[in-house]
Parts: structure tokens; C-alpha cells; sequence
């Protein structure tokens, strides 16, 4: 028993980490721009369906290494022709526009590749458990852990390190300021919309491998990559990934003793979570009114 | 001169509501599709109650709708059948529930308010599905009618009447609607205006605002539990659906659509948004694509919602 | 296919999506249709066609509308041409699967209704059915309530309920594959009903149930409930999930390399979800309603190439399905000589599906006490690449006659009242 759950968590903080990756992306908008994207998992499926795609002529790798950056380009189109006219206005209308969008999303998915679910195939030695002994452990997930891992390097040393990442971080405490200072704030937003959405993208190739490739791919997966959001703290992107592990490792050890309890306890640890921390583990003051 | 225009389009508003029945068959609509939008009219208003007079979102308000119509539901198949007791427990039950979850997170703000509200309502939801002996489950509440109404001197058959049971849900509506005005005019209202205007003062002037935002989360509960339990008569079926966050959603995205700021916005929001749903899917399987690009256009157009243009320009 | 009959079977969305060569045709037909309104029988289909649930609800829909060409063809029912009108349930909200259901009857005037390939709104449809007086058949909603519990005078259905399916699957299982079970179901109605149907049958055939779980709709990650399920060292591990969750759970079961250590199997397989599945995940034994590649059945043949020239694809199970509703209507209405409602109810009562309708071995009927169908079964095993056509991705072992599985109608709790 001691063992099944602790492979258990160690499954649990996998998940956690892929919910993560789609909640950085989400949580990256949300903070810049105020913009809550539940169009989210629409460029997630985009990103999986272009991946699938390529697949043919570009292989497994080469769909993973374009399809993101497919899905971003779209990303920084929409950006400058929709979700730009919602900057300073009440982030309700973000929410407006964006559930219009994911209905377009599905929609469009739907028209391009049909509404039966495709197979995606991926390498035969990622489809498979590492070894006899490691058996609670498949290639895959371990493959998804490395380019989270990597993705998320990359992000914070992007938001660390280069002149773009720290624009963005801070803009996030005080764009009128870095406005003021000479940045050019429409590009920034425009650029880390991009970002966001590539992570969007990137997720979406990942789900691709574990789960049925379906237009509806993205839409349970929307509600608890904000779920990590909240536990981890609005403007907090440390915050946003242990939100996202956090949630994992309880839904991976509720489904020891009550599987059918594992959508419902990420909703009651954010409740507990808010009770005790109203601005979440590491957030600031809802800034969002 | 404002106020007169005002008052004009509240009357002309009205006389459609009343005439319904009558007009909508000729435009292709059907008594149980006005029916409909008055009652989701009636969930989106009272979301409104709370996000376009006291600034607080609730993205959880299908917690209270569910509340109400299991309440109704319940009463009637295990209790008693009355349409009215049912109404009254379904309300009471509504009520009940948003003071409890009230106190819990009245201190919280912005979203994260919103995504409390998203839990409690996710948590009910779990437990009508799971309590399948009680609930009926996923398969949802049947087995259960509403009665005709007994006023004692006559009967209204509101179960095989459909126009009567339009004009129940109307008169529920009028007195809902008339109970929000007089609250949001009463000086508890205007405080509610305060606190959305901007908290900080309005705690600064010595107005207990947690106290105040509890008060209006439970009058907007106590009306979104009414529509429940009208939605619950509605088809005489319950399904735990009811409690989920795209329920809440509908709600929060018809109040936007209309227009968050104006009284009656919500009511044209779930207008458009029932009736286009119910038109475009008969013509295509991309119904959603359309309604969707409605949404986008109406940002784009209309800023501050399809009433917001009415009233800006009356300079309200 | 005559003019008038290519005419007559406009519906209002094929009307949109109609082709420049088709189009002139089409868009003079509804005016035809209204000229003649009194011949015409409407027939309301309430099926999703959106969110999940659109690929079976769509296949569903081409079934009923090759029946309705047929039936049209051979003239009609009672002398009136048939004309579908098609609307959108959504797959997840009842309410708006009876709104629909009451516009179809109330507003559109439909005298008959197929509809849905959701459980839940099934009986939720069921119920406004009965309320209105007006024939429903369900063709793919698997609860065992819609047939049981909630079952309705004017609702019959087609597909299996879990009881059904577990009593047929059973035997092979436990026979054939292994002794000890786990089971692992979707946390809903028709999860619950084959898991049920299943421990039943199983442990009366001698197996044991070492253990089982239910997790939630639309769950995405599987793990917890595998690992839990090796734990317990099964022969046999029994998936239950339908649609996109069980093309989620299959993948990773086979990624967690479940397939070598055990058995897979499942109690009902769908052509779609096999068809989503990557190469190395087409594998275990499963239960399917109903396999096109039928070769020493008669009609099949021609059933399979009617539906590939209008969709591209081989008909399955819920093609076939819809097929069947609609086809049930016709023969019990003729034989009525009658759409009254009464009538046709009682006329289905018994009534025995024709091979060219039946598309089985045995000779399907619908049984009196409960309206449920009483069909055959295949059971058997999928294959990674079809071997005579890319489409055969399963292999049928064995087929089983609904006689040797049906539990009798005394156990369904179904007590059909008709108005009097």
C-alpha cells in the first residue's frame, strides 16, 4: 500500500508538472495583461492537431519542435487583432472574448480535422514502461517531465536573463512605469502573449502522446490549470508551478482510496487553500479588482 | 427627460414579456423557448445583482441555482407536491447554503472570490452525482411533476399549460426583478454602489463592506435559486449538470453580453444568447462558431455591452 | 433514387451544406415540401452534434438517413414519405437535449423521436416523450434505467444495457482470459450499470472481482487507477470507459505496459474509439453491438456500401443503430396501418426485425415487457491493421444470441404503464 502511493505521487507530481507548463502559459497572460484566456485550450488542441500533422512529413520530433511555434504565430495574430482591445478594460470582457474564441476553436478544429478522435503516434520506445522494476514509470512520462523541465528553464531564464523577460517581469508589477521608461508596451504584450500561448502549444503536443486527439482535447484541462493559478497565487509564476504539482500530488493520492473523488478534491484544496492564504501560497493582491 | 426614456423602454420591455406567448410563434419561437430565457434572464440578473452593483464576480453561482431547483425538485417528489412549497424550499435551501458559503469567503477579492465560488459550486456538484440514491445521479432528478397551482377558489394548470406556466415564471420574475430595484434603491443599495465604486473608501467611511458584500451575495443567491426552481419546473427534470461552472458561466457571460452595468442588461444577454443558440443549431452543427463570433463582435462593438450603447447614450 | 424522393429528404442542414451541383435542387425543395405537408411524416432526431459525443451522434444520424432513403424508396410510411428533422442535443446539457425534444414534437410536430446517444438525456427525452404521447426510440443510450426503472410506454431502445453486456461477456471472460478481475468504470449511470452487470455475471460464471474502481468522466490521467489495478495482480483487467476516456485509458495502459503483464479487455468496444487509438494500443478482447464485416450475412454487403458511398467510411455499431430506430418505426407503423401513438407502441411490441434491417445472424425483436431490443453480440478481438480493408480492426471470435444473455424482464424494474 505505502508503495502504491508512493508511486502514486510521484505519477501525481508528472500530471502535476504538465498542468503546470499549461497553467505558465495562462498565468503569464493573466499577469501582463489581465487578460484570463479561456481560449486556452483551444491553441492547445491547435497545437496538437498541427503536430499531428506534421507528424507525416516531419516526423514525431520535428511535429514537436514546429507545432508550439506554429501555434504561437497564430497567437501574436490574435493578439493584435482581438485580445489587444481589451487591455484596460474590465478583465470580464476578457472573459467574453476569449469564450468566443474557444467556441471558434472548437468549431474550426472540428471543420479541419473531423470530430472523431485521430491517432497520434508516437516512438515505440517512449510508448513503453522504462523496465520491469520501473514499471510505474513509462517512457513518455518521463519524456514529459524532461521538456516541461526544460520548458521551464528556458521560461525563467528567458524572464531572468534577457531584456525581454525582464521587461515582462516588470511590467507585471508596473507597466505604466515601464511604459514611461521607453518600452514599447503594445510589442511586449504582443511578445509575451506569444510566449504564453507557445506554452499553450507546447502542452498541447504533449497531451497528444497520453491522450485521445480530439477537438474537445483542451477543455477539461482548462479548469484545473487554473485551479494552479489560484493555489500558486496571482502574479506569482513559482506560485503557478507548485500550484500545479500541488494539485497533481492530491489528485494522484486521492485516486488511492477514492478514485472518483479526484476531480473534486483540486476544487477543495483551493477552497482550504484560500481559506487559510486569501491571495493563494505565494500570490499578491488580486490585482484583477 | 432621462428618467422618462428610461421608464418608456422599461414599459415597452414589459409589454413584450407580457404579449409573449402571442408574438413569439410568429418569428419560429415556441412558449417553453421564452420560458427559458425568462428563468436563465432571471439566474443572469441576480449574477448582475452582484457583479454590476456590488463589483464582485461569482463564477459559482450555479451552487445556488442547482440548490434551488434540487430544493424544488426534491419537495415535491419526496415531500410534498406543491409548486409553491417546492419554490420555497428550493429558496430557503438556496439561501441557507450562500450564508454558509458567504461567511466563509466574504474576505476574499477579484478572482480569487471567483474561483471560491467555482469550487463550492464543482463540490455540490460531486455530491448530487455521487448521492445517485437520493438525486437520481447522473441520470439526473425524474419521476416528479409540477402540480397546478391551488388558489383555493380555481386551479391553474400550469403542468399542461404551457402559457400558464409562462405566466408564473413572468410574475416570478416581475417580483424578483421589483424586489432587486427596491433593494439596489434602498440605502443599502447605494452602499452596495459605494463598495464597488471604490472599497477602500467606502471602509474608510466606516461601512462594515464584508458585511455588506455577504448581505448581497445572499440576495443574489436567494434570486438565483428562484430560477432554479423555475428551471426545475421547467422541464420537470433536475441534472447535477446544474451546479457545474459552465452553468455559472452562462450566467456570468449573459450578463457581460447585455451589459453588466444596466438593470435589465442580463435579460437581453440571455435573450440573445438562448435564443440564437436554439435558431443557429436547428440551421448548422457551427452553431458555435457563430455564437462565438457574436461574443468576439460584441466586445469589439459594443464596449460595455448590447444596453451599454442604449445607455451611454442617454448619458447615464 | 427518384428526384422527388432526393427532394424529399431535405433536411435543414444538409440545405446549408449543400454542393454547387446539388444545390439547385436543394434549395427549390422546401417549397415543394410545403405544398405537400399532409403526405409527409416528420420524424424528430435529437442527437449531439457537438462536444464529445459528435462522432457517434453523426454516425447515428447517416444511419437513420439511409433508412429513411429506403423507406422512402419503398413508399413511405402509410403511404407518407418520411422527412427527418435533425437538431442538435449538445453532449453534455440535458436541458437542451429536451428543449429540443419538446420543439421537435410541439413546435416542428415531428410524430416520431430518435434520440440519444447520451444516457442521461435518453431518459430525460424519454420522459417528455411520454408526457407529449409521442413514439421514442433510443439508439445508442446504454443505461439500464432507459429499458428499466425509468422505462416509458412510448420509449423503446435499441443498443444494450450493462446488464446485457455483462451477462455476454462474462462467460468468455472469465473462460478464456482468467479468473481474477479488476474492473476499472467511468463514475456515472452506464459505468456503473455494466460494472454491476458485469461482477454479477462474472462471479456467477466463477470468476472473482478482485477489485474496482469508478473515476470521473472525462478523467485524463490514468495512472493512479492502473497502478492500483497491477497492485492487485489480476488476470484480467476489465476497462469500462467509453468514447474519449476509454481512448485515454487504453493509450496509457498500454503505455504503462498493462497489456503484457495481463489481459485487457472491455465489454464495449466502439469502431470510432478504436479507429482514434495509436497502432500499439488496438489490442484486447472486447464486445462490439454490432461489426460490418459480416461476410456470410446477408445485407450486410449491401448496408456497409450504401453508408461507405455517403460517408467515405464503413458503417458501425451506431450507424447501425440509427438504422435500426428508424427502420423499427416504419415496419411497426405499416403493420399498424398506423402513426397513432398507441398503435405503433403496441405494434413494436414483438415486432421482429427483417434481415435487410437486422444485419445479424440471429432475428432480433423487441421485447414487450421492457421495449428493449433483444439482439446478438460479437465478441471477439481488435487488430493493429486490418487485413481485407483498413477499416478491420477487429476480429469476431464468437457471436452470441441475445436468448443466452438476456436477463429476464422480470429483473429490468420496468413497469410499463400505458395511458388509459
Amino acid at each position: 500500500m505505502t508503495q502504491v502511493i508512493l508511486f502514486n505521487v510521484l505519477n501525481g507530481l508528472i500530471v502535476g508538472a504538465f498542468y503546470a507548463l499549461m497553467a505558465l502559459g495562462l498565468s503569464l497572460i493573466l499577469n501582463l495583461s489581465g487578460v484570463i484566456n479561456f481560449a486556452h485550450g483551444g491553441f492547445l488542441a491547435l497545437g496538437a492537431y498541427l503536430a499531428y500533422s506534421l507528424a507525416p512529413y516531419l516526423g514525431f520530433w520535428g511535429g514537436l519542435a514546429l507545432a508550439p511555434f506554429l501555434t504561437a504565430a497564430l497567437g501574436l495574430i490574435i493578439e493584435r487583432v482581438l485580445i489587444r482591445r481589451l487591455y484596460g478594460r474590465d478583465p470580464l470582457y476578457s472573459l467574453l472574448l476569449t469564450f468566443g474564441l474557444a467556441f471558434i476553436f472548437q468549431d474550426a478544429l472540428r471543420f479541419l480535422w473531423g470530430a472523431q478522435s485521430v491517432p497520434y503516434q508516437i516512438p515505440g520506445w517512449l510508448a513503453s514502461p522504462l523496465s520491469a522494476s520501473l514499471f510505474f514509470l513509462t517512457g513518455y512520462r518521463v519524456f514529459m517531465v524532461v521538456i516541461v523541465a526544460l520548458a521551464v528553464t528556458a521560461l525563467f531564464l528567458i524572464l531572468g536573463y534577457t531584456r525581454l523577460g525582464i521587461r515582462i517581469r516588470a511590467g507585471t508589477l508596473d507597466l505604466d512605469t515601464v511604459s514611461v521608461l521607453g518600452v514599447n508596451v503594445r510589442v511586449l504584450r504582443n511578445l509575451n502573449f506569444g510566449l504564453g500561448i507557445y506554452l499553450a502549444g507546447l502542452a498541447g503536443v504533449l497531451a497528444a502522446g497520453m491522450l485521445g486527439l480530439s477537438p474537445t482535447i483542451g477543455d477539461t484541462l482548462i479548469m484545473p490549470s487554473f485551479v494552479a493559478i489560484i493555489v500558486g497565487g496571482l502574479g506569482s509564476l513559482p506560485g503557478t508551478l507548485a500550484g500545479g504539482l500541488l494539485i497533481g500530488i492530491a489528485s494522484g493520492l486521492t485516486a488511492v482510496f477514492l478514485p472518483a473523488g479526484t476531480e473534486a478534491v483540486i476544487y477543495v484544496m483551493m477552497a482550504l487553500v484560500l481559506m487559510v492564504r486569501p491571495h493563494g501560497l505565494f500570490g499578491d493582491a488580486g490585482r484583477l479588482r | 427627460m432621462k428618467n422618462l426614456e428610461g421608464r418608456i423602454g422599461t414599459i415597452i420591455l414589459w409589454l413584450l414579456l407580457l404579449t409573449a406567448p402571442y408574438w413569439m410563434p410568429l418569428f419560429g419561437g415556441y412558449t417553453g423557448l421564452g420560458t427559458r430565457v425568462l428563468v436563465l434572464a432571471l439566474a443572469a440578473m441576480s449574477v448582475n445583482f452582484l457583479l454590476g452593483f456590488t463589483g464582485v464576480l461569482s463564477f459559482g453561482h450555479a451552487a445556488f441555482f442547482g440548490l434551488g431547483a434540487y430544493g424544488a425538485g426534491m419537495t415535491i417528489k419526496y415531500i410534498y407536491a406543491s409548486t409553491m412549497l417546492g419554490l420555497a424550499i428550493g429558496v430557503l435551501v438556496g439561501i441557507l447554503g450562500a450564508m454558509i458559503i458567504g461567511a466563509m469567503i466574504v474576505r476574499l477579492r477579484g478572482v480569487y472570490f471567483a474561483m471560491v465560488t467555482i469550487a463550492f459550486g464543482q463540490v455540490f456538484y460531486f455530491v448530487a452525482f455521487r448521492w445517485s440514491s437520493l438525486t437520481g445521479g447522473d441520470d439526473g432528478l425524474t419521476g416528479w411533476k409540477r402540480v397546478p397551482l391551488d388558489l383555493g377558489v380555481t386551479q391553474i394548470d400550469i403542468l399542461h399549460n404551457d402559457i400558464a406556466f409562462y405566466y408564473l415564471v413572468l410574475v416570478c420574475v416581475a417580483v424578483c426583478s421589483a424586489a432587486m430595484a427596491l433593494l439596489l434603491r434602498s440605502p443599502f443599495g447605494r452602499t452596495l454602489l459605494a463598495i464597488r465604486e471604490n472599497e477602500r473608501r467606502a471602509r474608510f467611511l466606516g461601512i462594515p463592506v464584508d458585511k455588506h458584500i455577504w448581505m448581497s451575495f445572499v440576495c443574489s443567491a436567494a434570486f438565483c435559486s428562484v430560477a432554479g426552481a423555475l428551471y426545475a419546473y421547467l422541464d420537470n427534470f433536475v441534472d447535477p449538470r446544474a451546479f457545474r461552472w459552465e452553468q455559472s458561466g452562462d450566467f456570468v457571460i449573459m450578463a457581460v453580453l447585455g451589459g453588466m452595468r444596466s438593470f435589465w442588461g442580463p435579460l437581453i444577454g440571455a435573450a440573445v444568447f438562448v435564443v440564437l443558440q436554439d435558431k443557429i443549431s436547428s440551421v448548422t452543427d457551427y452553431w458555435m462558431s457563430i455564437l462565438g463570433l457574436l461574443f468576439v463582435l460584441a466586445v469589439v462593438f459594443f464596449p460595455r455591452g448590447v444596453l451599454g450603447v442604449v445607455k451611454r447614450k442617454q448619458g447615464l | 433514387m427518384g428526384k422527388l424522393q432526393a427532394s424529399l429528404h431535405v433536411r435543414r442542414r444538409t440545405l446549408l451544406k449543400a454542393g454547387v451541383a446539388a444545390g439547385a435542387l436543394q434549395f427549390a425543395s422546401p417549397f415543394i415540401i410545403r405544398a405537400r405537408a399532409a403526405d409527409i411524416l416528420k420524424v424528430g432526431v435529437d442527437n449531439p452534434l457537438t462536444g464529445v459525443y459528435t462522432a457517434l451522434g453523426k454516425n447515428e444520424n447517416f444511419g437513420v438517413e439511409l433508412a429513411v432513403e429506403q423507406i422512402n424508396a419503398k413508399g413511405g410510411i402509410v403511404g407518407r414519405q418520411v422527412q427527418t428533422v435533425v437538431e442538435d442535443s449538445t453532449s453534455d446539457k440535458t436541458d437542451i437535449a429536451v428543449q429540443k425534444a419538446r420543439k421537435l414534437i410541439q413546435s416542428d410536430k415531428v410524430d416520431f423521436l430518435i434520440g440519444n446517444v447520451n444516457s442521461s438525456h435518453a431518459i430525460a427525452i424519454a420522459q417528455v416523450a411520454a408526457e407529449l404521447k409521442t413514439i421514442h426510440i433510443v439508439p445508442g443510450g446504454h443505461a439500464d434505467a432507459i429499458t428499466g426503472a425509468s422505462c416509458q410506454w412510448t420509449t423503446f431502445r435499441v443498443c444494450n444495457t450493462g446488464a446485457m453486456q455483462g451477462n455476454a461477456m462474462a462467460g468468455p471472460l472469465v473462460n478464456k482470459l482468467g479468473k481474477k478481475i479488476y474492473i476499472i468504470a467511468q463514475d456515472y449511470a452506464f459505468g456503473h450499470a455494466l460494472a454491476d452487470g458485469l461482477t454479477k455475471a462474472a462471479t456467477k460464471a466463477g470468476g472473482t472481482i478482485v477489485g474496482t474502481d469508478f473515476f470521473p468522466l472525462a478523467t485524463t490521467d490514468y495512472s493512479a487507477v492502473l497502478i492500483k489495478a497491477r497492485a492487485a495482480n489480476p488476470d484480467v483487467l476489465v476497462d469500462l470507459a467509453a468514447g474519449d476516456d476509454g481512448i485515454n485509458s487504453i493509450k496509457q495502459a498500454v503505455q504503462f505496459g498493462l497489456d503484457k503483464q495481463l489481459k485487457i479487455a472491455g465489454m464495449q468496444q466502439e469502431l470510432e474509439v478504436v479507429e482514434g487509438l495509436p497502432v500499439e494500443a488496438r489490442i484486447g478482447s472486447w464486445l462490439f453491438e454490432w461489426y460490418w464485416n459480416q461476410p456470410n450475412v446477408p445485407h450486410v454487403a449491401e448496408f456497409v456500401a450504401a453508408i461507405r458511398k455517403k460517408t467515405g467510411k464503413v458503417p458501425t455499431a451506431r450507424t447501425w443503430f440509427g438504422f435500426a430506430s428508424m427502420w423499427s418505426y416504419a415496419l411497426a407503423a405499416n403493420n399498424a396501418k398506423s402513426i397513432e401513438a398507441v398503435k405503433v407502441a403496441h405494434a413494436l411490441e414483438g415486432l421482429k426485425l427483417p434481415p435487410e434491417v437486422a444485419l445479424m445472424p440471429s432475428e432480433p425483436y423487441f421485447r414487450a415487457e421492457d421495449h428493449q431490443l433483444v439482439p446478438s453480440v460479437f465478441i471477439g478481438h481488435e487488430q493493429a491493421k486490418g487485413t481485407v480493408d483498413p477499416e478491420d480492426l477487429f476480429v469476431v471470435d464468437q457471436v452470441v444470441a441475445g436468448k443466452d444473455f438476456m436477463p429476464p424482464a422480470s429483473e429490468t424494474g420496468c413497469k410499463l404503464v400505458y395511458p388509459t
